[in-house]
């Protein structure tokens, strides 16, 4: 009990006093769990709705794989990503190894499967409400798609904040690809298993109180922004 | 308006699941006017629509038109009998097929919100579609049909869970195509509706055209027992 | 609305300032934990205007990470495997720069009597004879690897132990951690000790053993098998390591009064 206490008010120091450190990584955090957010909805909204629209023979295979894919351990996402990155691996010569960008690279990995897997569950139901009409106006597979997430896009909100928390809670793979490196591409995960690991469990518990703060955060700030949208019309 | 007709059915025939479940039919839609579809329930209606429409997979025999295909697409519509509303407003759920054809935004809403205005859905421009009640539905679904000035529209059962005064506002709407050009086919329940509506009537029974005639001639000398008996009120199979 | 979060944003994208030299360095978990780094490289860079780019980890893959070439050299210590390293020409050579002690540590009460032995060897002995609780690292560490070859020079074989020797494949924190939780004796270096300050009831009870001295050693990562590496870079480094700045550094650094390290680079 004693660490949790003193973790508590070790976090509520680090806040109140703006530690330059503890802003360094939050923002790091943000920054490389965002950008893989913004690439990996790229990715995975439109695969999703491809999914939907499209009987290919291959699909439902395709939607095992993805659905297999999301309960992929990130441990091993992080080891492929080294190995391809590793300057004795086939992307070696970009030099990406321990950048973010690396650790952006394998977060990607991780979080396409599940904002896909979860876009296309309800892109399918609405596909289901939405297919008589499509089909009658005789739309192109482009048009589909592109009706099918604009009409949803609250739902991949949902999905797209399901790829953040899973992003932003991760550790093992940006620790193997980032490495942790203080004031290069050490974040808040990282940050808590090093401390774990020197045995100051009050300072990882601190920088643990701070990571799903800033993770409620961005949630209530996301959800807002879908209601100001949603005035005056939903 | 480009020539679509006339439409032209030669034996054919749609299958659900190996089941014939319409035809084979030999049908010319063709000139202007309503032509509605009755018949028990199950006995194809829905199918020889979605038939006629392209809709459902035609399992032999062919369906042709006086233009090509893309064209012939393009202009139709089709009127479900469960409304399907987009989840958007009521007017991006007019413009939708305005937008679809590459109009620019602020020209397909305008048209839309015109659009809104004729059918009466003019003050509620920005609720979204999918709480209105059954007859706005409705109406939103014929306008929504209506909007792209088809040569021609289907119509499954539209009142079928309408009270009067939005029957009656629908059936005016209907009307007021007709005198724009555009010829309806629609199947329907309501006697009532088929007499006012409708120029000739088609009797269909287990997938089959049990009767073709003219409305006035088909309602006071129906030709089979089949088509007395139901018109009779009595159960048909 | 969405205007103010989008500033939010550019505001955490611009937070990243520019780079100066950078300069990648594999380093054991036990040195780091220290808290001697801390020191050394902010004054590497105002010194040199190296930014030394610390990748903590374990010895094994320290010396993984310099054989791909992903660092351009790294500070380890594990004297046989550092010479194999130079020998398969994996780096130009191995220079010492300091040593510190491991130390054994367990509960108070001491059941296995480490207190009272003058060797490492008879301390060692003496728990794998009571059968207490004893927790090793586990993962191929510079210090995993000085408790294997203390067990050899012993003559036992980890191998054979019975449920008592637990394996846990961690760091030193979390293996003090656990000893600390167990009540189990634990073998450590004297700074991860002093850091980890006494959490429930272990004490230090043995140390002083030369075979406990743990030497520190610079390898660059050899530019001739990894043209990209920045050797010249490596070379400053040495440079300062092994300077008098260095030295006084290392040597006066102290936790709780006690001194850890000693600096014995030859110049």
């Amino acid at each position: 009990m004693g660490d949790l206490w003193l973790g508590i008010w070790q976090a509520c120091v680090l806040v109140a006093s703006a530690d330059a450190d503890l802003i360094e990584i939050s923002l790091r955090s943000l920054q490389v769990t965002l950008t893989a957010l913004v690439l990996a909805s790229f990715l995975a909204f439109p695969l999703a709705a491809l999914l939907t629209v499209r009987r290919f023979r291959s699909r439902r295979l395709v939607i095992a794989v993805l659905n297999a894919l999301m309960g992929l351990p990130p441990v091993v996402v992080g080891l492929l990503v080294y190995v391809l990155l590793s300057r004795a691996g086939p992307f070696g010569v970009l030099g990406l190894l321990f950048t973010p960008t690396a650790m952006i690279i394998a977060q990607v990995i991780i979080i396409v499967p599940l904002i896909a897997s979860v876009a296309h569950q309800s892109l399918r139901d609405l596909w289901h409400d939405y297919h008589d009409l499509l089909i009658s106006l005789n739309v192109t597979q482009w048009q589909k798609m592109r009706t099918l997430l604009w009409d949803a896009r609250r739902a991949l909100l949902t999905a797209a904040l399901a790829g953040f928390g899973r992003a932003m809670g991760e550790v093992g793979a940006i620790m193997i690809v980032g490495g942790n490196i203080d004031h290069a591409t050490r974040v808040l995960t990282t940050a808590i298993a090093l401390e774990t690991g020197r045995g100051d469990f009050a300072l990882a518990l601190a920088l643990g109180f701070v990571l799903i703060a800033m993770t409620v955060l961005i949630n209530l700030a996301i959800h807002w922004l879908g209601r100001t949208e949603r005035e005056g019309r939903w | 308006m480009t020539q679509l007709l006339p439409l032209v059915l030669q034996n054919a025939t749609a299958r659900y699941r190996r089941t014939t479940v319409v035809g084979p039919i030999d049908l010319t839609v063709d000139g202007t006017g309503i032509t509605v579809v009755l018949g028990p329930n199950g006995s194809g209606k829905t199918s020889l629509l979605r038939m006629m429409h392209g809709t459902a997979r035609l399992a032999g025999g062919s369906v042709t038109w006086a233009c090509d295909m893309a064209t012939a697409r393009a202009n139709q519509a089709f009127v479900f009998q469960q409304p399907i509303m987009l989840r958007r407003s009521v007017l991006e759920n007019l413009a939708y097929p305005l937008r679809l054809r590459g109009l620019n935004k602020s020209k397909a809403l305008d048209q839309a919100a015109d659009w809104a205005d004729r059918v009466g859905l003019g003050a509620i421009l920005t609720r979204p579609a999918p709480v209105l009640s059954g007859g706005e539905q409705q109406k939103l679904a014929l306008a929504r049909a209506l909007i792209t000035a088809p040569s021609l529209v289907f119509l499954d059962e539209p009142c079928a869970a309408l009270d009067g005064k939005a029957t009656r506002e629908i059936e005016t709407i209907l009307t007021e195509a007709l005198a724009a050009g555009t010829r309806l086919v629609l199947t329907t329940h309501d006697m009532g509706q088929a007499r006012r509506l409708a120029d000739d009537v088609i009797f269909l029974l287990r997938g089959k055209i049990h009767e073709h005639g003219c409305t006035k001639l088909f309602f006071d000398h129906p030709k089979t027992s089949e088509a007395r008996a139901f018109l009779k009120g009595d159960i048909v199979e | 609305m969405t205007r103010v979060f989008l500033a939010g944003l550019l505001l955490i994208f611009s937070a990243q300032g520019g780079k100066s030299e950078q300069f990648r360095m594999a380093v054991t978990t036990s040195f780091h934990n220290s808290g001697l780094s801390e020191l050394l490289l902010p004054k590497i860079k105002s010194d040199t205007g190296i930014d030394v780019q610390l990748l903590v980890v374990g010895t094994g893959q320290a010396l993984r990470l310099a054989k791909a070439g992903d660092v351009d050299a790294i500070l380890v210590h594990s004297r046989a495997a550092e010479e194999a390293f130079v020998r398969q020409g994996y780096a130009s050579h191995r220079r010492e720069i300091m040593y510190n002690d491991f130390v054994l540590v367990g509960p108070s009460d001491d059941p296995a009597g480490v207190a009272n032995v003058t060797t490492a060897n008879a301390g060692l002995t003496a728990i794998a004879l009571t059968r207490m609780d004893f927790i090793s690292r586990g993962d191929d560490s510079g210090t995993h690897k000085t408790e294997t070859g203390l067990w050899a020079d012993a003559g036992l074989d980890p191998d054979g132990f019975g449920a008592w020797y637990k394996s846990v494949g961690a760091g030193m924190g979390a293996a003090l951690n656990t000893a600390s939780a167990l009540g189990a004796y634990v073998l450590t270096d004297r700074a991860s000790w002093l850091n980890f300050g006494n959490r429930g009831d272990l004490e230090l009870l043995f140390s002083g053993d030369p075979a406990l001295f743990n030497q520190y050693a610079y390898l660059p990562v050899s530019a001739e098998r990894h043209p990209h590496v920045r050797a010249t870079r490596a070379a400053r480094v040495e440079d300062w390591l092994t300077s008098p700045a260095s030295q006084k550094m290392i040597d006066g650094y102290t936790i709780a009064g006690q001194k850890l390290f000693v600096f014995n680079a030859q110049p």
